[in-house]
């Protein structure tokens, strides 16, 4: 449904995309995970014909993003980071214009608006001033914009940044019912690995304009093979350390901060004492150890060797 | 056809938005009506010195109040695209089929509907204050269009430099810039043959000027009609030609995203 072959960009010296290359099949809520300033939502709105890449190719149901512009945006619904309602008017004429834009009129827009209304669940602020609407209700609103024409693609790009917590369990169901509601295929963005674990059947791993790996949650986590364990000790003795785990069948993977190691053993509950027995044999103190079932953190830490968390926040 | 429609989707979401705060409309009219009243009265005997056309100064002043209201409008209407601009309103629709033309347009359209409709408020109060258009409802007209037209030429221009500049401080320096000069530089409050030479001179360039003369034509005695056409003429133009730089600069803001 989205074919995205190594699309390339430079913005103001910066590249942003350096050979994305995806494809989304038809049917499947696909996410793209990375860090602030991965270049995600560059490469949406390449998809979405909002800019062009300086290099390589894409289309969308088909249509080619560059050359079969208005076929793409009559196809798709794009739900952008921030948000693009008229804040001066309510959210019904939000919906109406946006349908009438993309060609729809008479009976069928209304009662289109009307059911979205009812289906995002503000049917009852629907004629009242946007301006006035909780951040929850607003981006409900922006996803029925994206619904209005039916289109059989939706793109939304960091639909949960600035909800609460709980606002962001409730939009996860949301898009998780609409999806199937409406038959779509959505491409979203996501600096959430919870979001990208929860509400994905595939994802593609996002780093410094490159996908990094690509494929279902559950896939990435099995390709660790095994468990995580971090032993932390003091900085002068990693060294020491790798070498006293690599012999304990513990591979060493990353290094954090100078002092944790983190490595990787089929069984880590089994494995743990006979760890911390051969490190404390060889003289080095251990400050803490943890085991961790392999989540998404993990797989960003091993394809890309940084840690997810510190990269999100530098950018 | 699809421009067309577009345009009046987009101008029909403005002007609803602009009817739901009339407050606005309502405050962009003080400033004419001390004009006319106040300023009105105060040089009341300057038809004295001869020249005007009329004895009544405020018979001479109405009409070229309206356009300079309109002027002033126009001025500050890239606000409002500033505003869509930086609500990301812009780029929604971009994502979609929606004319590219017609987000420029229905701005300047709304721009003029607003000018058009304090024309109305400015010669009902003028009516009021004694003013008689002598042409009847024709003048009524063409004084509105003279109002939308010099409208809709400097919105134009104010829409190029909100989609060049997409700041307000800048659109706020331009719209001070480039109001008193070009008020002064027109007879908008003096009649010609009073105004220094140069002034004259530069006048005739002066797309309020003829935005003046138009509508005043209609209300003094002796109407030239071919004066008026000639001045609308020149405004249709100019505003085609700004507009048409409008759309170009939306363009360029389009290859900057």
């Amino acid at each position: 449904m989205i074919i995205v072959e190594d699309l390339r960009k430079r913005y103001d010296g910066v590249q942003a995309l350096d050979g994305v290359s995806f494809e989304v099949r038809e049917g499947e809520v696909f996410g793209l995970l990375g860090p602030n300033g991965a270049g995600k939502s560059t490469t949406v709105r390449v998809l979405v014909t909002l800019t062009y890449a300086d290099e390589g190719s894409a289309s969308v149901a088909g249509h080619d993003v560059r050359r079969e512009q208005n076929a793409v945006r009559r196809t798709i619904g794009y739900v952008p980071q921030d948000s693009g309602v008229d804040q001066f008017g309510t959210g019904r004429e939000n919906l109406m214009l946006q349908g009438r834009v993309q060609g729809m009129h008479g009976r069928d827009l209304r009662t289109r608006a009307d059911e979205l209304l009812e289906l995002v669940g503000i049917a009852d602020a629907a004629d009242r001033i946007v301006k006035n609407y909780s951040g929850g209700m607003r981006r409900r609103l922006d996803i029925a914009l994206g619904l209005m024409h039916r289109p059989r693609v939706l793109f939304l790009d960091e639909p949960t940044t600035g909800l609460d917590p709980e606002a962001r369990v409730a939009m996860w169901d949301e898009v998780s019912r609409l999806a199937r509601a409406e038959s779509l295929t959505i491409l979203l963005t996501t600096h959430y690995l919870e979001e990208a674990d929860q509400l994905t059947d595939r994802l593609a791993i996002v780093s410094r304009g490159k996908v990094v790996v690509e494929g279902t949650s559950a896939d990435l986590k099995a390709g660790l093979r095994g468990d995580a364990v971090q032993v932390e000790i003091e900085s002068g003795a990693v060294a020491d350390a790798q070498r006293v785990l690599a012999g304990v069948g513990a591979t060493p993977e990353q290094v954090l901060d100078d002092r944790i190691v983190v490595s990787r053993v089929e069984n880590g509950g089994r494995a743990l004492p006979g760890i911390i027995s051969a490190l404390e044999g060889a003289g080095i103190d251990v400050a803490s150890v943890s085991v961790s079932r392999p989540s998404l953190d993990d797989v960003y830490l091993h394809f890309t060797g940084r840690d997810f968390g510190t990269e999100d926040r530098a950018a | 056809m699809t421009v067309a429609r577009h345009t009046w989707f987009m101008t029909v979401r403005q002007a609803r938005n602009l009817m739901r705060e009339p407050i606005w409309i309502v405050l962009l009219l003080v400033q004419p009506m001390v004009w006319l009243v106040l300023y009105g009265q105060l040089f009341r005997n300057v038809t004295r010195l001869g020249g005007f056309g009329t004895g009544s100064y405020i018979t001479f002043l109405a009409p070229a109040i309206v356009v300079m209201n309109a002027f002033f409008g126009a001025t500050w209407s890239g606000m409002a695209m500033i505003n869509d601009l930086d609500h990301k309103v812009v780029e929604r629709f971009l994502a979609t089929p929606a004319s590219r033309i017609s987000i420029v347009l229905s701005q300047i359209v709304r721009s003029a509907f607003t000018a058009a409709i304090q024309a109305v408020v400015i010669l009902l109060v003028s009516l009021a204050l004694g003013v008689r258009v002598h042409t009847g409802a024709l003048g009524w007209l063409v004084i509105i269009v003279a109002g939308i037209l010099v409208n809709s030429a400097f919105a134009g221009i104010s829409q190029a430099i909100a989609l060049l500049t997409r700041r307000e401080a800048t659109m706020i320096a331009v719209a001070n810039f480039i109001g008193l000069p070009l008020l002064f530089l027109s007879t908008t409050m003096i009649a010609r043959p009073q105004m220094p030479g140069w002034m004259q001179t530069a006048a005739r360039f002066n797309p309020v000027d003829w935005g003046v003369r138009a509508a005043r034509e209609v209300v003094l005695p002796g109407t030239d009609w071919g004066s008026v056409a000639g001045h609308l003429g020149l405004l249709l133009a100019l505003s085609a030609l700004t507009a048409a730089w409008a759309t170009r600069t939306f363009r360029a803001y389009q290859r900057s995203l």
